[in-house]
């Protein structure tokens, strides 16, 4: 009934998905060629072709320092995805060993645990971000361990919720009673189960983790110059938005581009893994 | 129900002490003197004791937390290094804007996401339908700083309808590009819960009872799916609310809305630090306090919920 195949041939069914996870492959290899496919560095500074239009020669226009903008939009593909899946990584590992440990484990600290969720979710998401990366020196590092580590809570919450639903389940206790330890039998036969979850909020997670990023990026608390960042680009952009708009347009684009894609190969992964599932419900947290 | 309320109150405190403690550490952090950071270059061995007798920074950790707390009971949050001006003070004269901003954004999220959820389940335009949850796909996915500076460049550059940023007051004007912008997002999600919401309870039994009776289509929409399929859709309202009163941090800045959120980000660049403490810690409140009322409300429409006690 289940299984690989019959996931793949789920997801494939489902348009809007299969959509997502060719724009998705299409940013991804767009980053990876970035040096390959681009006009030029990213850095290349040119003062005599400054703030050119869109043209066939820069596609997506120049920067106030004659820096082709599609370079510095494909370079910057690079540094989002990178931070997003490093710290969304970090939020994996974290919220799966801590949510296994609340879980599994129960009582004090489970709810120990649970507390500390509770007062990470006290937080409105973004302002939590804003106010730790506006007291850490800035840069790429405390970047993503930041984003990763704000993270952990919802990972931990689900896993601590499958945790629970499964370790009642008979395979789990027959594994017990044969005599397996606590170790083999959370490897073994708790983290399978938990898998499917896991994959969807790690994909949804993804796109907002991106969103996260550029939005502080947009504020000044990201990534610093002069490595492109989409969310920097478009703010430096905004002091030239009646000559050159196509310094903000291009650079959010991409950026929506890439997590409408991650919400859509998300929704689908959610549906092919869950057959009850029949509502599209995209994940977001307030990034406002 | 007395019992949940108690207990959703009791389960606040371990909450808003973490919040306190947090806030309280992130001053801590802070890399390097803030001191030495604040005087710049021109200070004083006089004026720094000064500076840090007066921030406490003299005392062990452990005092100064325990002072902060005391302090926080009291309402006083401290005041901001840059204009020695009480940090309460600036959030009394700024949370209303930031109110009348979320506010206006929940009405229109509610009021267009309602509808077009409605109108995409009715499945009587399929071809607009299909559109309209394409929109809302693109509406949870869109940055909001960039959409924003979308409106402005279309609405107030080119067809110079409607002012770019400013509060003006509060005047209609100012207030449409920032709160459509706030709103996009929930409305999206609101769309899409509406929907869900409506294809689910159409099919109930209590639909084809009513219909069997001979209730006019409309009234079995608005009477019996509408109520069941709106449930959900208090919650998302709900939290979003409480993280737009915490201050739309990316909304304000852009449209130079001089609310909580615009406050903090000034803060930021100007690293005053115990503007950027009280001002988070007043926000992280709020939320707090919205979601405890979200919560209640919850387990008053659903029994159910209450029944749980509301297991986190």
């Amino acid at each position: 009934m289940s299984g690989p195949g019959w996931i793949f041939r789920r997801f494939c069914g489902h348009r809007a998905a299969l959509a997502g996870l060719v724009l998705l492959l299409a940013v991804i290899v767009c980053a990876l060629l970035a040096d390959l496919v681009s006009p030029g560095r990213p850095g290349d500074i040119d003062l005599e072709r400054s703030l050119r239009p869109p043209s066939l020669h820069h596609p997506f226009g120049t920067d106030p320092f004659g820096r082709d903008v599609l370079a510095r939009v494909l370079h910057g593909a690079r540094i989002s995805l990178g931070v997003g899946l490093l710290a969304r990584t970090i939020s994996l590992v974290l919220g799966i060993v801590l949510g296994i440990v609340a879980g599994y484990f129960g009582g004090k600290t489970d709810s120990a645990l649970m507390r500390l969720a509770d007062i990470t979710f006290a937080f409105p998401a973004l302002l939590l971000l804003v106010a730790v990366m506006a007291v850490v020196s800035p840069g790429l590092v405390s970047l993503f361990i930041t984003l990763g580590v704000v993270g952990w809570a919802a990972v931990a919450r689900l896993v601590r919720a499958q945790v629970m639903a499964v370790k009642e389940r008979e395979f789990v206790q027959a594994a017990r009673s044969a005599g397996a330890g606590d170790a083999a039998v959370i490897v073994r036969h708790i983290l399978p189960q938990c898998l499917s979850p896991i994959v969807v909020v790690y994909t949804l997670g993804l796109g907002m983790t991106i969103m996260a990023e550029a939005s502080l990026s947009f504020l000044g608390l990201g990534v610093q110059p002069p490595a492109p960042s989409w969310g920097r680009m478009i703010s430096n952009g905004i002091i030239y938005m009646r000559t050159a708009p196509w310094l903000t347009l291009f650079p959010g684009l991409v950026l929506t581009i890439t997590v409408c894609s991650l919400n859509l190969v998300g929704d689908g992964l959610r549906d092919a893994l869950d057959p009850k599932r029949v509502g599209h419900l995209p994940g977001r947290r307030g990034t406002s | 129900m007395v019992r949940f309320v108690i207990r959703r109150l009791l389960l606040l405190i371990p909450v808003l002490w973490g919040v306190l403690t947090v806030t309280f550490f992130l001053m801590y952090v802070v890399p390097g003197d803030p001191v030495l950071a604040l005087a710049g270059e021109r200070y004083d061995e006089e004026t720094l004791r000064e500076m840090r007798k007066e921030l406490g920074l003299d005392k062990p950790l452990a005092v100064r937390y325990v002072e902060y707390i005391g302090r926080v009971v009291r309402l006083d949050l401290g005041r901001s290094f840059m204009t020695r001006r009480p940090v309460m003070e600036s959030i009394r004269e700024r949370f209303p804007r930031t109110l009348i901003l979320a506010f206006s954004a929940m009405v229109l999220a509610v009021a267009c996401g309602i509808l077009i959820g409605a109108v995409a389940a009715w499945g009587r335009f399929p071809v607009l339908g299909r559109m309209l949850m394409g929109g809302t796909l693109v509406g949870v996915s869109i940055p909001v700083f960039w959409l924003g500076l979308l409106l402005i460049y279309v609405f107030a550059i080119k067809l110079s309808l409607l002012p770019p940023s400013g509060y003006g007051g509060g005047s209609f004007n100012h207030i449409v590009l920032p709160a459509v912008t706030l709103s996009f997002a929930s409305m999206a999600t609101v769309a899409r819960v509406t929907r869900a919401g409506f294809l689910d309870s159409i099919s109930g039994d209590y639909v084809r009872t009513a219909r069997a009776k001979g209730l006019g289509e409309m009234i079995v929409l608005g009477k019996h799916v509408m109520r069941n399929a709106l449930i959900p859709v208090i919650t998302i309202v709900g939290t979003d609310f409480g993280s737009y009163l915490s201050g739309s941090v990316l909304t304000e800045s852009i449209f130079g809305w001089p609310g909580l959120g615009r406050f903090i980000v000034q803060a930021i660049l100007k690293r005053d630090f115990p503007v950027i403490q009280g001002a988070v810690l007043f926000m992280a409140v709020i939320f707090v306090l919205v979601n405890l009322v979200v919560d209640l409300s919850y387990g008053m429409i659903d029994p159910r919920v209450r029944l749980k006690g509301g297991g986190l």
